[in-house]
């Protein structure tokens, strides 16, 4: 199988300097390997550090030591060394992102949120739009919506947003922060699909899950935190 | 010798940046205005400059869009026909032809880059004629054209901006900005008067047309919001030195320096 993300050697820890500069270590000398079709768990009590793990994933934090490869356009990248604009380039074509909290410009209408990604990558608008219109219908947000701004959504349904803007560009490799956190079971089951789509396509998926029927339903290797680590 | 080509490190990136400023400084007298200040921007790129008042950055700003001289440093440039220059050498005349062709600036106080006693339309128009355009038909299309990209009903087109809403104004000086197709667009608090409820749009407009134009651009803001939806890179000022430079949401998520640790500590929650 092909390795699509190599974690090496991974050591963070958080100096708080407006709080007496408190230092926190996160983890030592951790080192993950994802290939592509498989979907690996984090597990670990609260603050083990596994968001902090898939956010450096994203190198949306950076570690003190070690190295993240992801395999980019046919080569393995660095993305903690690699240059902003690299970056930003790998995230754009080769990581996704979904996090538990949908973060947008206040005003804008649903169906643009969710569409924007693809736009981004150079899709032409309507039919940007037009994905956007059949993935917010799978997640059984209302078509009366999609000209509305999430802002005053229910949490849930600002989630299944997030999860539409997160998933509608697919990339080879996806991360996702406990995207079911607040969905009901219909919901999940619909997030679960996709999430079993995108591994059957070859996305390599390291994930966070609360809910046990989502983490049984996706999981094939749980990673866990509370032994990896040696803080 | 190729000076911007010498300020990137080879092999990471096959594109040369449009701008490459190194070693710049000001000093207002013996107070410190910003030093040391260097930086690469590459072409679509947003890169935000905050920090609290007084830290530098509307000094780096002006320094940067000529609006004032800086002591020391150079701010390499590479120009549309692909000539290499070091802004800060160039006899006037180019320097004022840049500004005109190439470069925008809005300002944070719309009335400061209007005319508020002429026409919206002529505000455009004006930028236009600057470049050459001489067809009247031509120029009032593309004016009205403009007004109706920044939201403001093409029947204003003969009204003075000086009736216009703050909100307004600003929509049409960023019109009167863009419509030339600056490659490089200097922004200074643009949000910063308005009302929150102008301000979302506002910056939903900025990201949409700076995107479609394809301009670089320098966004001074002391909004960490503003900054997060608008800017790609972000670099922290203070008391005149960059402390901090990253992607932004690394520098607004995982902020190393105290002082960026307390900027993103003290923005308060709605």
């Amino acid at each position: 199988m092909t390795v699509m993300l190599s974690a090496q050697n991974l050591a963070k820890t958080y100096t708080l300097h407006t709080q007496g500069g408190t230092r926190i270590p996160v983890f030592r000398g951790l080192s993950l390997e994802v290939s592509a079709g498989e979907c690996v768990v984090l597990h670990g009590p609260s603050g083990a550090g596994k968001s902090t793990l898939l956010r450096a994933m994203y190198a949306n934090i950076l570690p003190d030591e070690g190295e993240i490869r992801v395999r980019h356009a046919g080569r393995m990248v660095d993305i903690l060394a690699a240059n902003s604009r690299t970056v930003l380039q790998v995230r754009r074509q080769t990581l996704g992102y979904v996090s538990q909290f949908l973060r947008v410009i206040p005003r804008v209408p649903t169906l643009d949120v969710v569409a924007e990604p693809l736009i981004r990558r150079g899709e032409d608008r309507a039919a940007a739009r037009e994905a956007a219109a059949a993935l917010l219908a799978r997640l059984n947000i209302p078509p009366r919506l999609w000209s509305l701004a999430p802002a005053t959504f229910s949490g849930g349904e600002q989630q299944r947003v997030n999860i539409a803007r997160g998933l509608i560009a697919p990339t080879p490799i996806l991360l996702l922060d406990e995207p079911t956190a607040s969905l009901d079971a219909a919901n999940r089951a619909v997030v679960t699909s996709l999430i079993s789509e995108a591994k059957a396509a070859g996305a390599a998926i390291v994930g966070i899950f609360h809910d046990d029927e989502t983490r049984a339903a996706v999981t094939d290797r749980l990673f866990d935190l509370s032994t990896a680590k040696a803080a | 010798m190729n000076v911007l080509a010498a300020s990137f490190a080879p092999g990471l990136d096959p594109d040369p940046p449009l701008l490459a400023v190194r070693g710049l400084a000001k000093h207002y007298g013996t107070t410190l205005g910003c030093r040391d200040v260097a930086f690469d921007l590459w072409p679509g790129e947003v890169l935000g400059i905050v920090g609290e008042s007084g830290s530098g950055k509307t000094t780096l700003l002006n320094c940067l869009s000529a609006q004032i001289e800086a002591d020391a440093g150079e701010i390499l440039y590479r120009c549309r026909d692909g000539e290499e220059v070091d802004f800060r050498t160039l006899p006037e005349a180019r320097k004022r032809a840049l500004l005109r062709g190439e470069w925008g600036l809005v300002h944070q106080n719309p009335r400061d880059g209007l005319r508020l006693r002429v026409s919206a339309g002529a505000n455009i128009g004006e930028r236009l004629m600057a470049q050459g355009a001489r067809h009247y038909g031509g120029i009032r299309g593309e004016a009205t054209g403009w007004l109706t990209r920044v939201e403001i009903d093409a029947a204003r087109t003969d009204d003075l901006p000086l009736h216009f809403s703050g909100g307004m104004q600003q929509r049409l000086q960023i019109a009167r900005t863009l419509v030339t197709q600056p490659r490089l667009v200097f922004m200074d608090e643009p949000t910063g008067g308005l009302d929150v409820s102008v301000q979302a749009r506002l910056l939903d407009l900025i990201r949409g047309l700076v995107d479609e134009v394809g301009a670089s651009c320098i966004v001074v803001t002391h909004d960490l919001a503003v900054a997060r939806l608008l800017a790609h890179r972000l670099m922290v000022m203070k008391a005149g030195c960059v402390v901090e430079q990253g992607l932004t949401d690394q520098v607004l998520d995982d902020p190393h320096h105290p002082y960026t640790q307390l900027l993103v500590s003290s923005v308060l929650q709605v």
